[in-house]
């Protein structure tokens, strides 16, 4: 013990970091910001450096190239003594810095943190939102399988749309004509190097600011900011009635980052690592690309915009949320700092969870999309078929040859494009059903020329069954004046 | 020389050696915006598409829809699987064609080719095109991207190379009406 001490005292009397080491970590923290809410960046930073060390770890056996990328990560997974485990590690760790970061946004925000002195801790700690979530898009790239390349198909559609300079965006991102081994090349290139030199920058600025203005002070109600009392206030709070960090605040940060680490831990072994899919081979056809976690609220969003909307909305919308954000503590840089005087604030904070919590629950569902193999996996429920005629147990063959199960569920089942039909009868008379089918419409493809007369009159035939025993389907009471009783055909 | 005129001369000295630098930076940043832009570039001056055979006629029979592959003209050793690119080729009536793009018109996912009814669904968001490649549903603005084709000897041949995408579809020929 007393051979370590002489050397480090050896070391520091030539380093002379000691002293400033400890002043920094011995300063005074206002005593309420002893805080289990004050533990969410310090836990970010300690997942970052997780994800520093097993990503390095990665790069000793992941090779970056469209051929042969893939395989590598097969061996990763199967080939080398825990390997999965460090990608494990590496993917989870991923989603929960993501999921920190946000927290940590999140308490910064209702906490108001981000007002006079702090605006520029705030401004960096945006970028460095963006430059995590930057991380987590080329590292689903990094997983190169069939999601990353259809991925990256959709981000440079979405680039392409770029007025003016779309298509040569699209070949700078691509790095060349088509999704190939310069486009991996490039998005490792901006994985492993560029995006963490700005992540450890950002992170190096972020620490400083922090330390030299000292962290927020817990929020009273009626402590408002303002910039001409607000340093001496803060002076106070900490010099006077002040704490050490170090002890008093740091034990719950790192009980808490070692409660991430146990859980990211805990994860990586139970669940394992992610993928990688199907091989990126862009002929296998039989493929439904989706994104990660973190990005389907995109995708839903994505398929609910008309179409006019799609495009300014999609390169507008990041910009002007950017801007929002950047701009927020320049435009509040004073004012109330705690939660429960900002209504505002909170109701902000609802309506963006309560979106993005219904968009990414969609997603997981997908009700937009049609269910590829529904018409050849997903049969007709039998009692849809029991005591029917030869007529319409046909249509119920034309509605799964025709792949009208695709779009269309009975019972649940099948695609949910389309609404179901269980009770179509019920709302729609035998006129308007083929009408709808041949004619298509309302976001239905027409089918008129697709199906025959008789396909038609099958379909329709089965179709009219499909109502619950104890109501009438709908019927069309003029064709009983028009056509008298027996040739209506109704039952 | 007094001390004062000493400063002026070592501040000169300073702003002279960043001017220099400057100069330096710029001339190799030139190189660098080159290097960088390269992909972009190539496009403007050689291009990337090329005509390339999808093989032999018969193998497209009159009144159906085919998957065909054919490896990219512009490929690097290391590209591996991701050179091979598909499309689905149409024989209207064996004199007229029609070869799709399997990327939607929409975001890009591949369109899968449903002879039964006749359609090409998405399984991203859902749009779907008829048979000749115009919007049937969904949410795409335009019919699937087509490719320029030719009969020579017996082979089909495509003038492909590049990914479609929505914001080069100016650049393209397109058949494929819009949206009803």
């Amino acid at each position: 013990m007393r051979l370590i001490h002489k050397f480090a005292q050896w070391c520091d009397l030539r380093l002379q970091v000691g002293n400033s080491i400890r002043r920094t970590a011995e300063h005074s923290v206002p005593r309420d910001t002893a805080s289990w809410f004050y533990v969410f960046g310090s836990a970010a930073l300690t997942v970052f450096a997780l994800q520093l060390v097993t990503g390095i770890l990665l790069a000793l056996i992941y090779v970056p190239s469209a051929g042969e990328a893939w395989s590598s990560l097969q061996t990763l997974n199967h080939g080398v003594a825990l390997g999965w485990f460090i990608r494990a590690l590496h993917g989870w760790g991923s989603n929960f810095m993501v999921a920190i970061v946000l927290l940590h946004m999140l308490q910064v925000f209702l906490f108001g943190a981000y007002k006079f002195p702090r605006e520029l801790t705030w401004i960096v700690g945006v970028l460095l939102l963006v430059v995590t979530l930057a991380m987590a898009f080329t590292g689903q790239i990094m997983r190169f399988d069939q999601d990353a390349y259809w991925g990256l198909g959709i981000g440079a559609s979405i680039a392409s749309r770029v007025p003016i300079i779309g298509p040569a965006v699209v070949n700078l991102m691509l790095g060349g004509p088509i999704i190939a081994g310069a486009t991996l090349s490039r998005f490792f290139a901006l994985h492993v190097f560029v995006v963490p030199g700005l992540l450890i920058a950002f992170v190096g600025i972020h620490l400083l600011m922090v330390l030299r203005l000292g962290i927020n002070e817990w929020p009273m109600p009626g402590r408002v900011v303002r910039r001409a009392t607000y340093l001496q206030e803060y002076q106070d709070l900490t010099h006077e009635r002040g704490i050490p960090f170090v002890p008093s605040a740091v034990w719950k940060d790192i009980f808490f980052s070692g409660f991430i680490l146990v859980l990211v831990t805990l994860c990586a072994a139970y669940f394992g690592p992610f993928g990688p899919g199907g091989k990126p081979d862009p002929t296998i056809i039989q493929t439904a690309p989706r994104p990660d976690f973190f990005f389907l609220w995109l995708y839903a969003l994505l398929s609910f915009l008309p179409p006019s909307a799609e495009t300014p909305i999609l390169l507008a919308g990041p910009v002007i949320a950017l801007t929002c954000l950047l701009a927020l503590p320049l435009v509040a840089g004073e004012g109330e700092k705690s939660w429960k005087r900002r209504p505002v604030a909170v109701l902000t904070i609802l309506l963006i969870a309560v979106a993005l919590g219904t968009l990414t629950h969609l997603a997981e569902h997908t009700p937009w999309s049609p269910v590829m193999d529904a018409w050849s996996a997903e049969p007709v429920p039998s009692h849809f078929l029991r005591g029917r005629s030869a007529l319409e147990r046909q249509g119920a063959l034309v509605f799964q040859a025709k792949q009208c199960h695709n779009c269309h569920s009975l019972e649940g089942r099948g695609g949910k494009r389309g609404p179901a039909l269980d009770a179509v009868a019920l709302s729609l008379s035998e006129d308007q059903l083929v009408r709808q089918v041949i004619q298509g419409g309302g976001n239905m493809p027409a089918y008129g020329k697709n199906l025959s007369p008789a396909e038609t009159t099958a379909l329709v035939a089965f179709l009219k069954t499909l109502h619950p025993a104890t109501q009438l389907p709908a019927h069309d009471a003029s064709r009983v004046l028009a056509l008298g009783a027996d040739e209506t055909g109704t039952r | 020389m007094n001390v004062k005129d000493g400063i002026s001369r070592r501040a000169a000295l300073v702003k002279l050696g960043l001017v220099l630098n400057g100069i330096v930076g710029a001339f190799l940043a030139v190189p660098i915006v080159r290097y960088l832009l390269s992909p972009v570039t190539r496009e403007r001056k050689v291009g990337y598409e090329s005509w390339l055979s999808l093989g032999e006629l018969k193998q497209f029979p009159a009144g159906q829809t085919r998957l065909a592959t054919y490896r990219n003209p512009v490929v690097n050793a290391w590209d591996g699987d991701t050179g091979d690119i598909a499309c689905w080729v149409r024989n209207v009536d064996d004199k007229n064609f029609q070869v799709f793009a399997v990327n939607c018109a929409h975001l890009g996912c591949l369109v899968r080719w449903f002879p039964q009814s006749s359609l090409f669904m998405c399984p991203c968001h859902g749009g779907a095109y008829y048979q000749d490649g115009s919007r049937a549903s969904g949410p795409p603005e335009r019919g699937l991207f087509e490719y320029h084709y030719k009969i020579e000897n017996g082979h089909l041949l495509i003038k492909a190379g590049e990914m479609p995408t929505p914001g080069r579809a100016a650049n393209r020929r397109s058949r494929a009406g819009t949206c009803a």
